[in-house]
């Protein structure tokens, strides 16, 4: 030491030139080596902003067409096909069922299969030639406002359209039939009582995907994970022991959430509320699988994260939550299916404000499970019982 | 189970040509060693030499990638499941959890070992590792004698056959150090195998049997005697005034392999007696120094074999 000093007096001390920019860059050159070795992160910089502007670019639709509606027609007229094909020519429509009952009707109303239901009552024709001004009926699903006021409004001029096309009544000011549109289940169209629901299965996402996506990374981040491999526990019991946990948390959040909308925004549930909270669960053990399964995946926190709001913001945009399914691109559509909170928010507005039953909700029932298992299975074969 | 616990009654660990690569980088190489039931074996060796991965491939938490062998009779390879009831494990780092408290990490423990009363389980442990007044204390906040011993009482709260205790004293006091081999002693006293690894060589010499690995080979193995014996190493302790100068005048000349500090003495040693006492003999007149013949020190022997294995292997 008394050598080096003797040789190279102070040089050790003095502060090199440009020695602030030197250090500074020294650490970004780290930094940047530090991000390229970490590819999740690095994949996180260009895939977040690509992937927003074409969710919000091109599969969001605020003013949704094509949304699908059954049709049930009593009489075959030239009026009424005249009618129907105006209605489809809005592009507000897509008739997708014929249905031949009033009941077959209802029960794709109340599943969300259709959005709309057009009828055209017997004997319509000759009711308007004969100046009866008979009603031709559409029901519409107004549990999400947004998505049926536009095509209701679009109704009115309808009726002009198919005017001057078919009949030669003199008079056009003077309306030879009605439009008689039914808002149903949420006739004031308040959007609250949408969002409310939704809400629900948004926050819960959001919440037990992150509960459940550190869950293995911070056992391997804080060393304990060397003790409870060296344990004699199977990985699809590391599974349960942290899944099941957050099921009671994410219900006390339901339950809280609910309660609320129930007290404050007034929401109803017009259905099972034991169904309600069955299906919710059903909903939540999926989430948590889903965020455990990245949690088998990522190498670190940060990633586990990253991962989790990767798959969070798609559930937000494409679930139907926050814009009408039935107006998003086709591929939209499919992704959407895949997507827990899809499958929920149509399971909890169904319940809540249409009193759907388990009957009328199997489809989603169903997808959740199938989604929940895929999740589940990935998780246990991912799961790495060595520390090789 | 029977049959197969009893195949081999007096060997815990019997393996045969372990090899484990990480990256292309051979961390173990070709590593056989047999311990005895009831023993407590040392593990020897400089830091990075394939100690704990070694331990690691033994209870199952790294496969190897050849060799193959038993552990409490049962295959490492494909009874992992079977090793991990009964072996117990004490990691280098402490790894229990630092946010439950000494209570709650017990229980823990004898829950998933699925012990029929995992409190009472805990208690008595509390109680025999002197952590009693401290159970409700969370493990983060611990000193590290008392992780420490935390750390083993969790390892054998199940009641393993086998302990396999990494570095277990690394940064413990010698107070605790020696009251911890005490309870090693009386463990395998019980009929308990114990395999430590250690970098101390008082702690080497309280075990049975120890073994020696650097760069992923084990150079030697048997009782502390033997080891030193088998060095074939010579030795002379030299004190006097003005050593500094022999160490320079010594170091690297013929028949010298090693030239050591013992606190004010000086320990000289070659692998060939009659090489050693020709480059001696002209000191060996000089009146600051006094020599005389000596055992080599477990340590000497130690250092003399990692030279010999970084000659060999690097």
């Amino acid at each position: 030491m008394s050598a080096i000093e003797a040789i190279h007096p102070a040089v050790e001390t003095r502060e090199p030139a440009f020695g602030f920019w030197r250090r500074s860059y020294a650490m970004l050159v780290k930094e940047f080596i530090q991000l390229r070795r970490d590819r999740v992160s690095f994949a996180m910089i260009v895939m977040i902003p690509v992937m927003q502007l074409l969710l919000f670019g091109y599969a969001i639709n605020t003013t949704p067409r094509h949304l699908p509606t059954a049709v049930l027609i009593q009489e075959d007229s030239d009026l009424g096909r005249s009618i129907l094909k105006a209605m489809e020519n809005t592009a507000y429509f897509r008739f997708t069922r014929e249905v031949h009952d009033v009941a077959e009707f209802d029960n794709l109303l109340k599943s969300g299969k259709v959005l709309f239901g057009v009828e055209i009552p017997r004997g319509f024709e000759r009711a308007v030639r004969r100046g009866d001004k008979p009603a031709l009926l559409v029901a519409a699903d107004a549990t999400d406002p947004i998505a049926s006021s536009a095509a209701l409004g679009a109704l009115g001029a309808l009726v002009q359209t198919a005017l001057e096309h078919d009949l030669h009544v003199g008079d056009p000011p003077d309306m030879p039939f009605e439009i008689r549109t039914h808002a149903r289940y949420n006739p004031a169209a308040e959007s609250r009582l949408n969002i409310v629901p939704g809400l629900v299965g948004t926050i819960l996402t959001m919440t037990m995907l992150i509960f459940t996506a550190l869950s293995v990374t911070r056992e391997i981040e804080r060393g304990t994970m060397e003790s409870l491999l060296s344990m004699p526990i199977k990985p699809v019991e590391v599974m349960f022991g942290k899944i099941i946990p957050y099921v009671i948390v994410g219900f006390v959040q339901a339950s809280l959430i609910v309660g609320i909308g129930v007290l404050l925004f007034g929401v109803p549930i017009l259905g099972s509320v034991l169904l309600l909270a069955a299906l919710t669960t059903l909903f939540i053990t999926t989430n948590l699988s889903i965020g455990y399964t990245f949690s088998t995946i990522v190498q670190n926190q940060l990633q586990a994260m990253q991962l989790s709001m990767m798959f969070f913001l798609p559930s937000i945009l494409l679930s139907g939550f926050m814009f009408p399914f039935a107006g998003m691109l086709l591929w939209a559509q499919y992704l959407g299916e895949g997507l827990p909170l899809t499958h929920y928010v149509r399971i909890v507005r169904a319940i809540m404000l249409k009193g759907a039953g388990l009957a009328n909700l199997q489809y989603d029932t169903i997808a959740l499970i199938v989604l929940m298992l895929v999740a589940m299975t990935i998780a246990v074969t991912r799961f790495r019982r060595t520390l090789d | 189970m029977s049959v197969v616990a009893n195949h081999t009654p007096d060997i815990a660990i019997d393996v045969h040509g372990l090899s484990k690569s990480f990256g292309g980088r051979e961390v173990v190489h070709d590593l056989s060693m047999q311990v005895r039931r009831g023993t407590i074996y040392g593990f020897l060796g400089p830091n990075g030499s394939g100690k704990t991965t070694t331990i690691r491939m033994l209870c199952g938490l790294l496969t190897p990638d050849s060799g193959d062998g038993t552990c409490l009779g049962y295959d490492i390879r494909r009874d992992a499941d079977r090793i991990k009831r009964l072996v117990g494990y004490m990691t280098q780092r402490f790894s229990l959890y630092q946010d439950l408290s000494v209570r709650e990490n017990l229980e823990f423990v004898a829950r998933l070992y699925g012990l029929p009363d995992a409190r009472g389980a805990a208690r008595e442990m509390i109680e025999r590792i002197g952590l009693k007044g401290r159970e409700e204390q969370l493990a983060g906040n611990l000193s590290g004698g008392w992780k420490q011993r935390l750390a083993l009482g969790a390892c054998t709260l199940p009641n393993p056959k086998l302990l396999l205790l990494d570095e277990p004293t690394a940064g413990v006091d010698p107070k605790a150090r020696r009251d911890f081999w005490n309870e090693i002693h009386a463990l395998a006293a019980d009929g308990l195998t114990v395999l430590v690894s250690t970098h101390y060589m008082d702690e080497a010499e309280r075990c049975h049997e120890i073994a020696y690995i650097a760069y992923g080979h084990l150079l030697a193995h048997g009782t502390v005697e033997e080891v030193i014996a088998g060095s074939a190493l010579s030795t002379y302790t030299v004190t006097g005034d003005d050593l500094n100068v022999l160490t320079a005048e010594l170091t690297g000349k013929g028949g010298i392999d090693m030239v050591a500090p013992f606190g004010t003495s000086l320990h000289v040693s070659g692998r060939d007696k009659a090489a050693l006492d020709a480059t001696v003999a002209s000191y060996r007149n000089d009146p600051r120094w006094q020599w005389q013949d000596s055992e080599p020190s477990l340590e000497d022997v130690f250092i003399d074999l990692m030279g010999r294995a970084r000659d060999n292997f690097q």
